[in-house]
């Protein structure tokens, strides 16, 4: 028997290592002979913190949400008698939950089954044997191939193909190449990056490997965003150990072939996530994009040629060299092959990570496996895409994901961010949400970026607060456009996107803002009130006391009154009335 | 850069006096000297040692590694995780992420700022807590999140976020008060 921990930055925020401990004092005090091992992140979010029990037969038990206490009567039962505690079981592995049932797990084939701090256990699942096959049988020109074949499209947002880069990048002149990891996840609401990299580390740092053969490239270089502190932890281990095992270094599998990897942090900028503004920040500089071509195939890194693809990208190669590039595009459809990864999140039931067949129905991502929404409320908007991406409406839930029908939606697939909202978000104040962060987050470079953002955001702000004015969406959609024209890099041609979307699928909730200065979502502070009905009031006196500016007055078992110049809406008695009297109005 | 007024001096001179940091500073240097492409890593270690990046510092930097000190200060100021000035002993980044706006961030850093009374990105005049923000904590399923000091809280309430913070700053308050008797 063994015990699997799940401790990925989610796992562990939610209390993973309090479990940790109770279980190895658990084995410690009934003497156990049990192997305890960590793991990375499954995917299943909603339900951390897990723990799987592994019985001899290769049985996989997952509980969820395990606390100390629930740790002991896992021992008592499972553990000693053999008899699993129905209440806490999320899944066994023969009968998987909803959440996993559909998922098909190629990028993720090793997070939340692996030690991803022990290279055996990845070694032991056939982990490295793609990159011996490749450089002990392959030319890389056959790589190349086989990638081709496996019609693997870049995973970082634009899905260009990964063989056609990989192609010019070999191409290039020069002796000189490198291959870069683009770890910097700066959609904000995504974290599939995160969870490949601090749950199965090595099949990055294989990927780029492999990489690096076709490329004919001996250095590469992981650029990882610093708010990630465990996944940077976890690859350098990973780094130290495949050095130590002969899987990077000098002449791997006595090939002939040499390469290996370091780590560079990021400090914390958006647009660094584009490619030419990442290899400026690499060299030491403010992380400013420039204008394209060359590309970075031609003149990347130090002016070489280099290859820069996405954690996600790098992760499914040594999977199509295993496999062959055929078995990947034997998935998904037509124009968009293999799988991909969403972060599920927002205001559905079951947050996570699920890998999915391109093409299956955003209907079924978020309403078979994440169960619906939250609270049973009603279904609004996924916006797909982060920052340039876009909100798509109810009508367009059967919408396959894949490249091509996704950005006919005006959102884009990006890098696999998929945040739920219901009829409480407001959409234009999503809208401002993202030009704030956009706007922030523009380099300033082009004059169209830096100031178009910010004339939307003013103009965004203005009609959150009830002050919009007659022909607002019409001078939107002008500056948007503008914008999108006159950027260089991608952050200012798609920061108009959010905005565009939401004005294109929820119109009339700009209207309800600007002409009758209400907010449909009841979210617009500025647009609503908060009032005590005296006929429901009861005079409990829950609200008062919770009001934090103490703005809530009456008589005990008397109606209470809101004095409404001292409100400031933060909706705290609404939340506190009890739901038995329900005497608190929101208009 | 290169400000010569008073304060900034006395500053520079306390640093060089604390031998501990100015030793790390120079073996940091050291280590870097002639490494092109090094600037944004440099910085991310010296903040390791200082907390922030104070302005004698950078001057300094930029003498060593034989860069424009305008360089430097435009490094600095570019990236979000660079800090011009000091930082508190509690550094809470609250999530700004799309998950955690939907599910109600901005109440929280309302609370924040008032059980704190200060503004995003300001210091307690005790020197105890720093607000600061990030794009996203990568916990989103958990949202809303903030982290302090590398530790993440998740599925917050305006009143679960004040609740941690008061009971850090007792606790503080509590050992300040054993020192005292001891
Ligand atoms: C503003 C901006 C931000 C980006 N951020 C990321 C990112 O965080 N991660 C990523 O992999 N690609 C990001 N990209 C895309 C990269 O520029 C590049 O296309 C990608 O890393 C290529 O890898 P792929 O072909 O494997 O997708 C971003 C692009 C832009 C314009
Ligand atoms: S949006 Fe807050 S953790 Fe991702």
């Amino acid at each position: 028997m063994r015990i699997r921990i799940g401790l990925g930055s989610c796992g562990i925020a939610a209390g993973g290592m309090k479990v940790w401990e109770a279980v190895k004092d658990e084995v410690e005090k009934r003497a156990l002979k049990i192997d305890v091992q960590q793991t990375g992140c499954i995917g299943m979010c909603y339900q951390e913190p897990l723990l799987d029990v592994i019985e001899d037969g290769g049985e996989v038990y997952t509980y969820g949400h395990v606390t100390p206490e629930r740790v002991m009567r896992i021992f008592d039962d499972h553990i000693s008698k053999g008899q699993p505690v129905t209440e806490y079981l999320v899944g066994t592995s023969s009968r998987p939950n909803d959440f996993l049932s559909g998922q098909v797990r190629v990028a993720l084939r090793n997070c939340g089954v692996i030690d991803p701090e022990n290279i055996r256990d990845y070694r032991a699942g056939g982990g490295y044997s793609a990159l011996r096959k490749a450089v002990t049988s392959m030319s890389p020109e056959q790589v190349i191939a086989e990638v081709k074949a496996s019609g693997l499209r870049g995973r970082g947002g634009a899905g260009f193909p990964t063989w056609f880069k990989w192609q010019a990048t070999r191409q290039a002149g020069g002796d000189t190449r490198y291959i870069i990891c683009n770890a910097d996840e700066g959609d904000p609401g995504a974290f599939m990056d995160r969870s490949v990299l601090e749950g199965d580390p090595h099949s990055v740092l294989e990927g780029m490997a492999i990489a690096g053969y076709a490329i004919g490239a001996e250095e590469g270089v992981i650029y990882v965003r610093a708010e990630y502190p465990l996944a940077i932890r976890r690859l350098e281990i990973a780094i130290g150990q495949a050095r130590e095992e002969g899987m990077l270094g000098s002449n791997i599998f006595g090939s002939g072939f040499s390469f290996d990897i370091r780590i560079k942090q990021g400090a914390g900028a958006f647009v660094c996530g584009e490619e030419t503004a990442l290899i400026a920040s690499l060299e030491g500089e403010r992380g400013m994009p420039r204008l394209k071509p060359p590309y970075p195939a031609e003149s990347g890194y130090w002016g070489k040629p280099t290859n820069i693809n996405n954690v996600e990208t790098y992760a499914n190669i040594p999977w199509i060299i295993s496999h062959g590039g055929k078995t990947f595009a034997a998935m998904g459809t037509e124009k968009s092959k293999g799988t991909k990864v969403f972060a599920l999140a927002g205001k559905v039931k079951r947050g996570g990570l699920v890998e999915v067949p391109m093409g299956i129905p955003l209907r079924k991502v978020i309403f078979e496996m994440g169960g619906g929404i939250k609270n049973d409320r009603k279904f609004k908007a996924v916006q797909l895409g982060g920052p340039s991406g876009g909100c798509i409406p109810e009508h367009l839930l059967d919408t396959p994901v894949d490249y091509e029908s996704i950005m006919a939606t005006g959102a884009i697939m990006g890098s696999g961010g998929m945040v739920v909202m219901d009829d409480t978000t407001c959409m234009v104040d999503i809208a401002r949400f993202f030009l704030d962060f956009t706007q922030k987050e523009s380099c300033g470079k082009c004059v169209q970026c830096r100031i178009g953002t910010k004339r939307m955001l003013e103009i965004l702000e203005r009609i959150v607060n009830g002050k919009g004015r007659e022909g607002d969406i019409e001078l939107l959609e002008e500056i948007a456009n503008l914008v999108k024209e006159g950027s260089l890099c991608g952050l200012g041609q798609s920061a108009p996107n959010p905005v565009l979307t939401t004005i294109r699928y929820f119109r009339e909730e700009y209207e309800a803002h600007i002409r009758d200065h209400r907010c449909p979502a009841q979210q617009c502070r500025a647009l609503i009130t908060y009032r005590i009905d005296p006929e429901r009031c009861r005079g409990c006196g829950s609200c008062a006391r919770k009001c934090p500016v103490r703005c809530i007055s009456g008589k005990k078992k008397e109606p209470h009154v809101i004095n409404q110049s001292q409100c400031i809406k933060c909706g705290t008695c609404l939340e506190t009335c009890p739901s038995r009297y329900k005497a608190v109005i929101v208009e | 850069m290169g400000c010569t007024c008073d304060d900034q001096q006395n500053l520079a001179q306390s640093l060089q006096n604390d031998t501990n940091t100015w030793t790390k500073l120079q073996d940091l240097l050291e280590r870097f000297r002639g490494q092109r492409g090094s600037l944004v890593t440099v910085l991310q270690q010296v903040q390791d040692i200082y907390g922030y990046l104070p302005r004698p510092v950078m001057q300094h930097v930029a003498e060593v590694l034989r860069i424009k000190p305008a360089k430097v200060y435009g490094v600095a100021t570019f990236y979000k995780q660079f800090r011009l000035t000091p930082m508190g002993k509690y550094v809470i980044l609250l999530c700004q992420g799309t998950a955690c706006h939907v599910n109600g961030s901005e109440r929280l850093a309302e609370a924040l700022c008032e059980e704190l009374q200060i503004s995003e990105g300001e210091t307690t005049t005790d020197g105890l807590f720093t607000l600061s923000s990030a794009a996203c904590l990568g916990c989103c399923s958990l949202a809303p999140v903030m982290m302090i000091n590398g530790l993440a809280y998740g599925q917050l309430t305006p009143q679960k976020a004040r609740q941690i913070v008061k009971e850090l700053a007792e606790q503080e308050k509590g050992s300040l008060q054993e020192g005292g008797l001891q």
